[in-house]
């Protein structure tokens, strides 16, 4: 799986240098999203994927929804957490919006 | 540091046989003359911002890392090498992933002089790397000068720091086998800032859990610089309390100022001499060596003024510092998981910078913790620090962030995970 999606960004990548194109408005929105997501991967993993056997789980492809309401449970209190409580009360609700909306577009 | 030494010492050879290749040490391929990207240091900071640099560039960006290892030893876990519980093979990973997955070139050298003006570092095997963007991450360095005594001791393996993850992690673990049951291990701690503010106090655990089963008579001394623990304090002293009494005894306010390797003694600035079987003398630590010699350390010598929204040093530029290197911003710990955050951070800011995008306005940084006070139970420490803009600097958000309650198991097991999952971040 992750080297199918490596060798397809090799591929997009070679094409995309290719045609030389100039960053977009949009490319600096992902960016932006990419390296704010990249924040959870240190404990969920590169693109929110964990390693085999994790006890932490894997954001990858979790439903957006779901994730926002996990996230603001742990935020309020209303669902139990060892240090989820503690890192949610950082984010502002926009950026959990934003790592919620980046991981559901991944695959699992 | 033996075994850098060792390397510096095969490298100047390789040198003085009038050859710029390396003796002992295989490239990954060919060194290029130039790349848009090299970084210097493959540890939690280095290793991840090559990765990311390729991973958010979508593997346009070229990238060099200079590194001389072939293999990441892990500073986090290795006190639990010390304890006995896990072993050097259990926190050792090999840089090849960087490559093979994500195609950073991995040049198996030490970077010995950099030239901001020109854009371009000199390796100790002589070939010169030009760059659009240096990302330097290079730990730390000890400053032996502020230890008398103390380099020559550990030149000569008697008195280790164990501080740097490596061949010094297994040398003093076996120091702790030969140890006679009732003996003294002795941990001396510098004034903060320092690499890893809690791991003096879970490394003082680890041998007193290891003690508590195998030498029972035996003491562990933690002699600080500093008037108390530095971090975790009420869950440390709690613990050792409960379970390492009469065993394992903190002292603060003790700041030394020299060793003698033959009788095993410490000297302290005000307090009485200390003798112990096994001495682990910590010294004030620095910025990591080539940002020392570069003048990249322009906070009192020691430490590396960036700007927070980028990295990029106040002194150089183009010349990006993270890591232990850099002058922390409030309350932001030198940590693994903060230099790996460094690594996001920067990686994001160089990929916009050499595409003529924004540099992202709110970069945002975590750190998590853990401390093992046996082999099962564990403690952390998290936050969360965000730019503000106002004071260009991180500042941990307000009500963020904290410790755990008590030791739990729980976190053992999600402190294993964790340190599985960050190798994996920085170098699969």
């Amino acid at each position: 799986m992750r080297f199918r999606t490596h060798f397809a960004a090799l591929l997009l990548s070679a094409v995309a240098a290719g045609a030389a194109h100039a960053a977009t408005p949009q490319d600096t929105v992902k960016l932006h999203q990419r390296a704010l997501a990249a924040t959870c991967a240190n404990c969920h993993g590169t693109e929110g994927r964990t390693t085999d056997g994790s006890a932490i789980p894997s954001l990858a492809g979790m439903p957006r929804e779901y994730m926002v309401a996990q996230m603001k449970a742990f935020r309020d209190g209303t669902r139990p957490a060892t240090v989820m409580h503690q890192l949610t009360k950082g984010l502002t609700d926009e950026q959990v919006q934003s790592v919620a909306t980046y991981f559901s577009t991944l695959k699992r | 540091m033996k075994r850098r030494s060792f390397v510096q010492a095969s490298l100047a050879l390789g040198t003085l046989g009038g050859t710029l290749s390396m003796v002992g040490c295989a490239t990954t391929g060919a060194i290029p003359s130039k790349a848009k990207v090299v970084v210097i240091g493959g540890g939690y900071g280095g290793a991840t911002a090559a990765k990311y640099v390729r991973m958010l560039s979508n593997y346009q960006i070229d990238v060099v890392l200079v590194e001389p290892n072939d293999s990441f030893i892990s500073c986090p876990i290795s006190n639990l090498v010390i304890g006995g519980s896990k072993t050097m093979g259990d926190i050792t990973t090999p840089y090849d992933n960087l490559k093979g997955k994500h195609g950073v070139i991995h040049a198996r050298d030490r970077v010995t002089g950099i030239d901001a003006a020109k854009k371009t570092v000199t390796l100790a095997g002589g070939a010169t790397i030009g760059y659009d963007k240096l990302i330097v991450s290079p730990g730390i360095d000890m400053l032996w000068n502020s230890i008398e005594g103390l380099q020559a001791a550990s030149a000569s393996g008697q008195i280790l720091q164990a501080w740097k993850a490596g061949p010094e992690t297994a040398a003093l673990r076996r120091q702790l086998e030969a140890m006679p049951d009732g003996g003294t291990y002795a941990i001396t701690v510098p004034l903060a800032p320092y690499r890893c503010p809690p791991g003096p106090y879970e490394r003082a655990s680890q041998v007193a859990s290891y003690f508590k089963k195998a030498k029972p008579k035996s003491k562990v001394l933690i002699l600080d610089a500093n008037p108390d623990v530095t971090s975790k304090g009420p869950l440390f002293k709690k613990f050792w309390a409960e379970n390492y009494a009469g065993m394992l005894e903190f002292r603060g306010n003790h700041k030394a100022v020299g060793v003698d390797a033959k009788s095993k003694t410490v000297k302290f600035e005000t307090e009485s001499d200390v003798k112990a079987d096994v001495l682990n003398v910590l010294p004030d630590m620095s910025a990591g060596s080539i940002a020392m010699q570069s003048g990249l350390a322009n906070v009192n010598n020691r430490w590396c003024d960036v700007n927070y929204l980028t990295f990029e040093s106040k002194v150089a530029k183009d010349v990006h510092v993270i890591g232990d290197s850099v002058l922390a911003a409030p309350l932001m710990p030198k940590s693994g998981h903060m230099a790996n955050s460094h690594g996001k951070v920067v990686a994001a800011a160089v990929v916009a910078q050499l595409s003529g995008m924004e540099v992202n306005p709110q970069p945002l940084l975590t750190n998590t913790c853990y401390s093992f006070v046996n082999d099962k139970l564990v403690v952390h420490v998290a936050s969360v620090h965000q730019y503000v803009a106002a004071e260009k600097t991180f500042k941990t958000v307000p009500g963020s962030g904290g410790v755990s309650t008590a030791p739990n198991e729980l976190e053992g097991i999600y402190a294993w995970n964790w340190a599985q999952n960050i190798w994996a971040d920085t170098l699969l």
